[in-house]
């Protein structure tokens, strides 16, 4: 494979032909967060947490780390004013939606996000698409699934297939950064086993 | 039909075509584009072969059925060969008249004439209407003189002959120069090069290349692409196969909307005609060179019109863009370099081929060559499709070939571009219309689509409800696009509500800017444009709307009210009778008064009240008058005043 130089942060790092900047970065120890990668998983370049300013040719552009490749003498950079800019923006807009996740919180405060300033409307779910992608390229049962475009984008599992897979598997749940996947799971599964048994559950607790 | 074997015997053909057409022959050529068959142009064509029947003229009579040439706000639009006498808004009951006067006795018949507005004359050829005369018609030009399911047609028109030539005299290469020499500009929105995105393609190291006609046109109000695809769909297959020839492609597809029937129709014809006449297939014209086209019907989402989401949807995936790099001329359908224009890109290139990459660069400006269509509609005089030289005025297309705004209303801004275009303001219409300047101006070409506004349109409102379309059209993919667009949407709303916040338009400038550098494709990164372009030009709206409470164009329903001046009210009763919801009280010879609980603020008292009285006015930003006392209501008749 080449070898190819490039510049994060203004450090020289080597990297061979086919890396992603994400890939070349993390292996000169310099961190960018992500939220949609998963190591295991095509990368998705959804989430938009990983953006990193690249200059090419004379031309300065906004990328996804995760899937952008590395070119000879590109200069990259993974904190400009501009990328902790879009990162604190992506934060904000997605903490309206999972206020309470871990993952968003410890972003937030590493990027000094103190505020949310829009309206709360919990779905609870970023649509970052890990549980996703792990069921179709992992797994390979496809028993969760995006529904509808744009903002009426969600993320649902698939009865028939939940009722066959799911209950030995639940891989995805932790891989979930929001609590949004277990919640819905519950929810398909009571629509799937109207049971007594789990009615029985209910009361005696 | 023989298949063609060679160059010689297409020019047989033509000649053998030409031969058997008298060009003196009376001709009746009906618009059956889209447009004005939604007029009735399907029952202008039988009456007037009807009447033709009827009189027995059939063998003395041609009647064409042909594509759209643009007129669409007159249609359905007849043509009368070969004195080329334009009638509009054409009825079936015309037809008699049509045949018997026009065809038979050779007398014009004025009341389907176009008018000048101005000066109140009659003009009896197209060439001669200030709509056509001020447009250059490169490519819709032939529509109405081509019935679209006939390839006779666009062979007796010289149809083909740029394939020929390409096939016959020149190589791939010299093909791939001409084409990049002509600087042919991308007509599908970002105006890349097509030559150099051809190159791309064609220098991909893979022996399986495609070449895709993207006809996704999906911008609301725009259908340019709609008119050249079923009104001339031969000249987009001649400029495709010529693409696959200089790319090295052998296999090509259109992708176009379903909801494009009659353009699904009418390529599919010219497809079969073009293979059984040997210029699609195996060995066209002789030449060993092999291509097919096959074509495949979009499902329905604006989103599949960018290059990626297309790719997606074609291989029976979920239209969702995928991010660039690697590019479609490298890894692109089924992961083989693909090359992707526009129907308009390829409808230009048998023109350069056959005139010339210095004849197209002749036309245009320095950065953008030859001409474009634009669907002109809104508040304009004269709507439909309109193709123009690059470097023409705004105010040229909306003054000269758009006839200028309907009423005595004033011109307020016109959003180029489709949703994600910006809106230019009434002191930048001199500009000169391309690539560049759009984008200057905060704007873009997108594939043409241009929205007149006069004063009566709110700019935040307008910024709201191109948000809202691309709320639903964006594939919610990734955070920047679909949120960023989410909380715009919900702060313009708020705003048009009278909610909104000090502050708001410096988030939304901040939302903004986030979305457009950060989403993956091209429709999140333009997203933003309805919005920094209406806060760049008309911030001093958006201020009225926060700070006021105040819509300076009446639109917005919860910042206005409609009421009644008691002193100029004479009690007539029509605004009373009319009130929809019976907000309106009063009576004969009482002073009527709104109920402004009840309104809807509809406006109908508002257009109804007659003009020599003007007694309801629109409030904005100021509180309701307190309505009179019952006392006073009483409008005293004349003479006993006092």
């Amino acid at each position: 494979m080449k070898e190819i130089y490039l510049e994060i942060d203004g450090k020289v790092v080597k990297a061979r032909e086919g890396m992603t900047i994400l890939e070349a970065a993390r292996s000169a120890g310099i961190s960018i967060p992500t939220l949609c990668y998963h190591e295991k998983l095509e990368p998705y370049a959804a989430c938009r947490i990983c953006a990193v300013e690249v200059e090419s040719q004379g031309r300065t552009n906004v990328v996804a780390a995760c899937v952008h490749p590395v070119e000879e003498k590109l200069v990259v950079r993974t904190r400009s004013e501009k990328v902790i800019k879009i990162r604190k923006m992506l934060l904000e807009l997605m903490l309206a939606h999972a206020p309470e996740a871990k993952v968003l919180q410890d972003l937030a405060q590493e990027y000094g996000v103190n505020e949310v300033r829009f309206e709360k409307e919990p779905s609870f779910c970023v649509l970052c698409g890990l549980c996703v992608r792990y069921c179709a390229e992992v797994k390979k049962k496809n028993a969760i699934g995006f529904v509808d475009r744009g903002t009426r984008r969600e993320v649902i599992f698939i009865p028939e297939v939940v009722s066959k897979e799911c209950p030995r598997c639940k891989e995805c749940f932790s891989l979930c950064p929001t609590e949004a996947l277990q919640a819905k799971f519950v929810l398909t599964q009571v629509l799937i086993f109207p049971s007594p048994s789990s009615s029985g559950k209910e009361t005696e607790e | 039909m023989p298949r063609i074997n060679s160059h010689a015997e297409l020019e047989e053909l033509r000649k053998s075509i030409l031969l058997k057409r008298d060009l003196n022959k009376p001709c009746i050529a009906v618009c059956t584009g889209t447009g004005c068959l939604a007029l009735g142009a399907a029952e202008v064509v039988a009456a007037i072969r009807e009447e033709i029947k009827k009189q027995g003229l059939e063998v003395k009579v041609d009647v064409r059925e042909t594509g759209c040439p643009g007129f669409c706000e007159r249609g359905t639009v007849v043509v009368i060969y070969p004195e080329e006498i334009d009638y509009l808004q054409v009825q079936p009951g015309d037809a008699g008249e049509i045949v018997s006067q026009t065809i038979v006795n050779k007398k014009v018949i004025d009341r389907l004439l176009y008018v000048d507005p101005t000066t109140g004359e009659k003009i009896v050829h197209e060439s001669e209407i200030p709509f056509y005369k001020n447009q250059m018609r490169l490519l819709i030009g032939n529509n109405i003189k081509i019935d679209p399911k006939s390839i006779d047609d666009y062979l007796a028109l010289g149809g083909y002959s740029a394939l020929a030539k390409v096939l016959s005299q020149m190589t791939p290469e010299q093909v791939l120069e001409e084409v990049k020499k002509s600087n042919l500009r991308g007509r599908g929105g970002a105006g890349f090069p097509a030559g150099r995105k051809w190159e791309f393609t064609r220098n991909a190291p893979d022996e399986i290349k495609y070449v895709i006609v993207n006809a996704d046109e999906g911008d609301p109000g725009a259908f340019m692409d709609r008119a050249l695809l079923e009104g001339n769909p031969h000249s987009v297959l001649e400029g495709l196969i010529i693409g696959a020839y200089a790319i090295g492609s052998h296999e090509g597809y259109i992708y176009v909307r379903q909801e494009y029937p009659l353009a699904v129709e009418n390529v599919g014809i010219a497809i079969k005609q073009a293979e059984e006449h040997g210029l699609l297939g195996r060995d066209i014209l002789g030449s060993g060179f092999d291509f097919n086209i096959k074509v495949h019907r979009g499902a329905g989402a604006f989103v599949c019109g960018e290059e990626t989401g297309l790719l997606m949807s074609l291989q029976g995936k979920a239209g969702e863009p995928r991010p660039r790099p690697p590019y479609p001329a490298i890894k692109g359908l089924w992961d083989k370099p693909t090359n992707i224009n526009n129907v308009e890109t390829w409808a230009n290139v048998p023109l350069i081929i056959n005139k010339g990459a210095s004849w197209f660069t002749s036309i245009g400006t320095e950065g953008s060559k030859g001409t474009k269509i634009f669907s002109l509609v809104g508040k304009v005089n004269n709507t439909g499709l309109v193709e123009v030289p690059m470097g023409i005025t705004l105010r040229d297309i909306i003054y000269e070939v758009g006839g200028g705004i309907p009423g005595d209303k004033r011109f307020k801004a016109v959003q180029t571009g489709g949703p994600s275009g910006g809106c230019i303001p009434e002191e930048q219409l001199h500009m000169k219309v391309d690539f560049d300047e759009l984008t200057k101006a905060g704007s873009i070409m997108g594939s043409g689509g241009m929205i007149v506004m006069d004063e009566d349109t709110c700019m935040v409102d307008i910024a709201r409800y191109f948000l809202n379309f691309l709320a639903d059209e964006s594939c919610g993919k990734c955070t920047a696009c679909r949120e960023g667009i989410r909380q715009m949407l919900k702060i313009l709303t708020r705003i048009t509500e009278g909610t909104g916040r000090e502050g708001d338009i410096e988030l939304l400038e901040e939302i903004a800017e986030v979305t457009r550098d950060a989403s993956l494709c091209a429709l999140g990164r333009t997203a933003p444009n309805p919005v920094l372009s209406t806060i760049r030009y008309f911030r001093d709206e958006y201020e009225a709307h926060i700070k006021e409470k105040r819509c300076p164009a009446y639109v917005c329903k919860e910042l206005i009210s409609y009421y009644i001046d008691p002193n100029k009210c004479k009690a007539c009763m029509i605004c009373l009778r009319n009130c929809p919801v019976g907000a309106i009280t009063g009576g004969k010879k009482q002073i009527h008064v709104i109920d402004q609980e009840k309104c809807t603020k509809c406006g109908t008292c508002f257009e109804l009240c007659p003009p020599r009285f003007g007694a309801v006015k629109r409030i904005s930003g100021e509180p309701v008058p307190a309505p009179i006392p019952e006392e006073v209501k009483i409008i005293a008749k004349k003479g006993e005043e006092g």
